[in-house]
């Protein structure tokens, strides 16, 4: 422990205050990318050779690859300069030694979190806990009885040097290789923190995992990888929230998230997004699921000025199953290019997905979605529907649903609908009591129910409030 | 004791060139008495409703709606009002604080909201409207409304838990819901469901008068509560009626077709409306000769003293 924390525990007040004075990263790199920034990087993590060596390969890739700048309707990123950001920060908090007692986080950190809501008293409702500020996971907690079953939750840097093996043969490798494109590329050289979870065969986490990202700089960029893998028979339940204020230079964020669902093994990925208005928000996500294995994305996409994100589930095993819930909602200058992919691999394998997306003062949202079904997927079946809602005649929406089927036995199904949210609704509820915002309040959360009912309560309560702040247009 | 006086009301659609519904309408409504509005379709029955109400599609071109208070009406503000009258001209008000100040509209079809349970829904507009009134009183007792007070949003939603100062606690409301609808003979699992998402048309009137039971106003217009009622469904929205007027001594404005409903709801007042217009107004026995006879005959009855 070292003599920082030593002044904290001994509350002296005086130490506490010039503690809180002092320099708020103890590392940071130089703005920018290059190959010493990815060495540097690697170095400051004390991690193996072959880490820096797939880094060094995925910067290499990423310098390559065009920006992606012709899909139909995509959102503008002509204002993502790599060379402005700052790829890398590491707060003071010997994240080394592992935090693992709330109380001992600098107050500065702590405060923010409590803020965001992530108290400690939280943790009673879940099987663990990780808080990342900026680049580094800065809290990370486990309840014992889950380590005494062989489940690990740390984070990504520590898994590096505790469970290498692991990570080595999953990391960017099947699953999200850095070639998948650009910004995965990007994130393959330069990612920093994010969690890891492992469940052994046959074990159930009933309570969720959750992990906080918070990005507090300016003209920072956050590269937090997930790395989940739930063996044959397990089951887990885990969480992400993120959040960042706001900044006049912008903001970027591109985590990967990697999935591995065994056989018959369930895993539920849930999210609540809170970017600020200037984060470009371009993330790749993906699961493969063994045979019965069922997956579940579950996401909200609040703030962002722009968002490509589309997780993904590859369907690899005979009767895997995959179930995607998303919400999106863009307000005034902001562009949600959100959506679904499943590839369906094998035989009998099921997926749904259920899109809902709301439009406000201008805001865009788009659903990009794509059904694969393979040669010999035969009685596979999907059904996606998408639900846009829009408050005004400034806002807009679409929808590109593809569907790429080469079997015939399938059953696909797609369903969507674009509304503008009802006067006579509106007028139902005003005639009940309730003013205009309120009532759209209660139409919009109503919209939303089907994603706040899979999540833990206090994640429900966090995406109602964010909502109603966004609805009021409060969130800055 | 309050009183909805309706004088020479013209409305028509609110949109260029939109059609004249109503063309002088004259109708004047007590807590506690049962009006019965008939009249053949097309006649303005239903936008005369909406209009009270205050629905945006009707533009009010002539005319006045008033509501009449006292102090008994007013009796749930702790607030030291003084002993007197109060009257609101409706028309200046938004919906809402027409449905705080006691009016309540009854729809034909009521609205579907996916996602929002029956008990979320009814707390929050039993807290909306408590909330609305005590502004309303404030500002007509020529007092700063205390905007820090009001501008707390989100915390009172029923998530947050533990109801806020001046809330219905969580108890009391199941209580009182409770009773309510053992009284329209409702199946408690109706309040864990979706606002009248996908209640067939009976549940649907149902739960009007069930919300109209909750939130106790002083003036209840309801649009065809009958039509689509089995006669069990009839029998239970009748009762509720009638426990809105003998136990929250509220007056009805009954908008009917039909006589069948008059069986069991007995109006006080009957009144026909033609072309925009109440032409014919008595008793109960208005109604049944309307059943035996039609409206041909108020037609050239009016058509006379014109």
């Amino acid at each position: 422990m070292s003599s920082q924390q030593d002044d904290l525990k001994e509350t002296d007040t005086e130490a506490r205050f010039e503690f809180k004075k002092e320099e708020k990263s103890a590392f940071q790199t130089e703005k920018g990318l290059t190959e010493e920034t990815v060495r540097v990087i690697s170095e400051d993590k004390d991690e193996p050779e072959w880490m820096l060596e797939r880094r060094l390969r995925a910067l290499e890739q990423f310098q390559e690859m065009p920006m992606p700048t012709d899909w139909p309707g995509q959102p503008d990123l002509s204002e993502v300069d790599v060379d402005e950001i700052i790829p890398y920060i590491r707060p003071d908090v010997d994240v080394r030694a592992g935090v693992d007692d709330w109380t001992e986080l600098p107050d500065e950190i702590k405060d923010t979190f409590d803020k965001l809501g992530i108290p400690e008293a939280e943790k009673n409702a879940l099987s663990g806990v990780g808080a990342q500020y900026e680049s580094e996971v800065v809290y990370q907690n486990m309840q014992e009885r889950w380590e005494e079953k062989g489940v690990i939750f740390c984070n990504m840097d520590e898994a590096v040097q505790e469970h290498e093996e692991i990570v080595r043969e999953h990391f960017m490798t099947k699953c999200v290789p850095p070639s998948d494109n650009k910004f995965a590329a990007l994130h393959g050289a330069i990612w920093s923190g994010g969690s890891f979870v492992y469940v052994p065969e046959n074990t159930t986490v009933d309570m969720p995992v959750q992990a906080y990202f918070r990005m507090n700089s300016e003209g920072m960029g956050q590269f937090e990888h997930t790395l989940i893998i739930a063996e044959e028979g397990s089951e887990v339940h885990y969480i992400e929230g993120c959040s960042a204020p706001k900044y006049s230079a912008f903001n970027l964020h591109s985590g990967g998230v990697e999935v591995f669902v065994g056989e018959d093994a369930h895993v539920q990925y849930s999210t609540v997004q809170n970017w600020s208005k200037n984060t470009y928000n371009l993330n790749t996500k993906r699961a493969i699921a063994e045979k019965g294995g069922r997956m579940e994305w579950i996401s909200g996409s609040m703030g962002s000025k722009a968002t490509m994100l589309y997780p993904s589930t590859i369907l690899k095993g005979r009767g895997a199953s995959d179930n995607h819930i998303t919400i999106a909602f863009a307000g005034e200058g902001q562009d949600i290019d959100t959506g679904a992919k499943v590839y369906h691999n094998a035989p009998d394998t099921k997926s749904t997905v259920e899109s809902k997306s709301i439009a406000k003062d201008g805001g865009r949202t788009n659903y990009r979605g794509l059904v694969h079904i393979a040669d010999g997927a035969e009685n596979s079946s999907t059904a996606v529907e998408c639900d846009a809602l829009m408050f005004d005649n400034e806002s807009t929406s679409d929808t590109m649903p593809y569907m790429e089927i080469n079997e015939s036995k399938v059953d696909v199904a797609h369903e969507a609908t674009v509304g503008k949210i009802g006067d006579e609704d509106i007028f139902y509820l005003q005639s009940r009591g309730l003013d205009d915002d309120d009532a759209k309040q209660m139409i919009v959360s109503g919209f939303i129910e089907p994603i706040t009912e899979e999540l833990p309560i206090e994640y429900a309560v966090e995406l109602n409030r964010l909502v109603e702040l966004e609805m009021e247009g409060s969130l800055g | 004791m309050a009183t909805l006086e309706i004088n020479d009301l013209h409305a028509r659609v609110a949109e260029e060139g939109g059609e004249r519904i109503l063309r002088g309408v004259d109708l004047t409504v007590e807590s506690g008495d049962i009006h019965a509005l008939m009249g053949p379709n097309g006649s303005g029955k239903s936008t005369l409703a909406k209009v009270i109400a205050g629905h945006p599609a009707y533009e009010v071109t002539d005319g006045e709606v008033l509501l009449h208070l006292d102090e008994e009406d007013v009796a749930d503000l702790d607030d030291d009002l003084d002993d007197e009258d109060y009257h609101w001209k409706l028309l200046e008000l938004e919906p809402n604080e027409r449905a705080a100040l006691g009016i309540f509209l009854g729809f034909q079809y009521p609205a579907e909201i996916e996602g929002v349970t029956m008990t979320n829904f009814l707390r929050q507009a039993l807290n909306a409207k408590a909330d609305e009134r005590e502004e309303l009183f404030e500002d007509e007792e020529g007092e700063e409304a205390d905007a820090d007070e009001d501008d707390d949003g989100y915390e009172t939603s029923p998530m947050e838990g533990p109801a806020d100062d001046g809330e219905i606690g969580v108890a009391e409301f199941q209580q009182i819901l409770s009773e309510k609808m053992e009284l329209l003979d409702m199946d408690e699992k109706f309040m864990q469901r979706y606002l009248n998402a996908g209640f067939s048309g009976g549940e649907k009137k149902q739960n009007e008068v069930l919300q109209a039971a909750m939130l106790e106003p002083a003036i209840a217009v309801l649009d065809e509560i009958d039509s689509g009622l089995d006669i069990d469904r009839l029998q239970d929205v009748s009762e509720g009626i009638n426990a809105l007027r003998d136990e929250q001594g509220t007056g009805v404005l009954q908008i009917t077709h039909y006589q069948r409903i008059l069986d069991y709801v007995e109006p006080d007042h009957v009144h026909v409306m033609l072309d925009g217009q109440v032409v014919k107004s008595g008793g109960a026995e208005l109604a049944e000769k309307l059943e035996d006879k039609g409206y041909d005959w108020v037609r050239e009855d009016a058509f006379e003293t014109a």
